[in-house]
C-alpha cells in the first residue's frame, strides 16, 4: 500500500497529497500524521492537496478530523491550493469543514502558520 | 403507389415550369410574404423532388436515404427562414402551396379513378410530411437559437472583475437559480485559483430578491470559497432584503456581510494594509 510521505520543515510538518486517495491511503495518513506531530513537537501542519482531483465525503471527513487531532495534539492545520471542483464537490456533499484552516497555496499557508505560532490566528 | 410516383416524376419532368408557376400563383392568392419571391428556391425543391423521385424514393418515408438531398434542402431553407424571423405558418404554407399544382396535374394525367384518388393521395401525404419535417426544424433551430441566448445572458450576467490586487467582485444580476449560482461559482474559484486574489466581493445590489433557497446558494458559494482559502464578503444588501432575511429566520453563518460594495472595498483595502486618505489641498 503506498503511503503519503510526511515531511519536516523545521515546527512544521509538510504533506503533499499526490496521488487519488484511497481510504486505507487516508487511514494511514492519519496515523502517520498523528505520530509524527508527537514524535516532532510539530506546531504546524500543512496538507497540500492542489494534486487531487477527486474527492469523496471520506476524504472529506479525514481532512477534518485530521485538523481535529492535530488540534488536540496542539499544532495547527492548513490545508491548501483546493480546486474549484473539489471545493465545488465537498459543498454538494454538505461538508463545511468547520475548524480547518485554508490557504489559497503552500506560500500564504505558511505563512497563515508563522502567523498562527505568533498566536496571532484566531480561530475562525 | 407505383402509378403515383409515376405520373408525378412525369409532370414534374414534362410540365415543371408550369406546375412553378402555379405553384407561385397560389403562393401570391393565400398572400404569403414570400409570395413572389422565393423563386430559385422554389426551383431548387423542384429540381431536387424530381431528383429524388427519379431516385426511386419511396412516397411513403421521408427518411429513406433517397430523399436525403431534398430534406437537406429544406433543412437549409427552414433554418435561414427561422433565421431571419418568418413565422412557422408561412414556412409550411410555402410547402402546402405546393399541393393544388401538382394536384391540377395529376387530375389532368390521370384517369378519374380509384388510381387518381390514390396518387392524390400519396402525393397530398408526400407533401404533407414534408412540410411536417420543414416544421420540426424550423421549430428545432429556433429552440438553438433561444438556447444559445440564454447561455450568452448567462455568460453576460456573470462578469468577475478585479478590483484591487488581491481582490475580486462578482456584481449579480437578475434572479439567482441553481444553475446561474453553479456558474457563477465556477467562474468566482477559477478566477480566484488564476489569480491568487485571497478576497472576493459577491455584491448583490441587482438581485431583486433574497428568498432561503437564494440565501442557500450564497452560503454554498462562501463556503466553497472558503474551502478553496479565500475569503468572501456579500455586499449590496438592501434594507428590504436585510429586513426579508431576518423574517425569513436566515442565518448567513458568519458570513461577512457590507451595505454597499464601498464599504466591502473599504474593508478590504483595510485587511490588505492599504489606507485611503484624502489630500488636503483638495478641493
Amino acid at each position: 500500500m503506498e503511503r503519503i510521505p510526511i515531511l519536516q520543515m523545521g515546527r512544521t510538518l509538510l504533506v503533499t497529497i499526490q496521488v487519488d486517495m484511497q481510504d486505507r491511503t487516508a487511514m494511514a495518513l492519519q496515523d502517520d500524521l498523528s505520530t509524527r506531530i508527537e514524535q516532532t513537537g510539530a506546531t504546524g501542519v500543512l496538507i497540500d492537496i492542489s494534486a487531487l482531483e477527486m474527492v469523496d465525503s471520506f476524504i472529506g471527513r479525514m481532512l477534518a478530523s485530521i485538523s481535529g487531532i492535530a488540534q488536540v495534539l496542539d499544532a495547527t492545520t492548513v490545508v491548501v491550493g483546493m480546486r474549484p471542483a473539489v471545493a465545488i464537490t465537498l459543498v454538494e456533499l454538505g461538508l463545511s469543514l468547520p475548524g480547518v484552516r485554508t490557504a489559497l497555496d503552500v506560500e500564504k499557508g505558511m505563512a497563515l502558520l508563522a502567523q498562527a505560532a505568533r498566536g496571532a490566528v484566531r480561530a475562525r | 403507389m407505383q402509378t403515383a410516383t409515376q405520373a408525378l416524376e412525369a409532370l414534374l419532368r414534362e410540365e415543371g415550369d408550369a406546375v412553378l408557376d402555379l405553384w407561385s400563383r397560389e403562393l401570391r392568392d393565400t398572400g404569403a410574404r414570400l409570395g413572389t419571391g422565393a423563386q430559385t428556391e422554389r426551383q431548387q425543391l423542384l429540381a431536387g423532388l424530381l431528383a429524388a423521385l427519379q431516385g426511386g424514393a419511396p412516397t411513403d418515408d421521408i427518411q429513406a436515404p433517397a430523399w436525403d438531398e431534398l430534406r437537406n434542402r429544406l433543412d437549409q431553407l427552414s433554418r435561414s427562414w427561422a433565421a431571419q424571423g418568418l413565422p412557422a405558418a408561412e414556412t409550411t404554407s410555402f410547402l402546402l402551396a405546393f399541393k393544388r399544382p401538382l394536384f391540377e396535374g395529376l387530375q389532368r394525367r390521370l384517369a378519374s379513378g380509384a388510381g387518381q384518388t390514390e396518387a392524390v393521395w400519396a402525393v397530398s401525404s408526400l407533401i404533407d410530411r414534408l412540410a411536417q419535417w420543414m416544421l420540426a426544424v424550423y421549430q428545432r433551430s429556433r429552440e438553438d437559437i433561444i438556447q444559445r441566448q440564454q447561455q450568452e445572458l448567462l455568460e453576460l450576467s456573470t462578469p468577475v472583475v478585479k478590483l484591487w490586487d488581491g481582490v475580486l467582485a462578482v456584481p449579480m444580476i437578475g434572479t439567482l437559480d441553481s444553475a446561474r449560482t453553479q456558474l457563477v461559482m465556477e467562474t468566482l474559484l477559477q478566477r480566484i485559483v488564476e489569480t491568487g486574489s485571497a478576497l472576493a466581493i459577491i455584491d448583490i445590489t441587482g438581485v431583486p430578491t433574497v428568498d432561503t433557497l437564494v440565501a442557500q446558494h450564497l452560503i454554498k458559494t462562501v463556503t466553497a470559497i472558503r474551502l478553496m482559502g479565500a475569503d468572501c464578503i456579500i455586499s449590496g444588501i438592501r434594507p428590504q432584503i436585510a429586513q426579508t432575511m431576518v423574517h425569513l429566520g436566515i442565518d448567513l453563518q458568519g458570513i461577512t456581510t457590507k451595505a454597499t460594495l464601498a464599504d466591502a472595498l473599504a474593508q478590504a483595502l483595510r485587511r490588505n494594509g492599504y489606507g485611503v486618505t484624502r489630500s488636503a489641498d483638495a478641493a
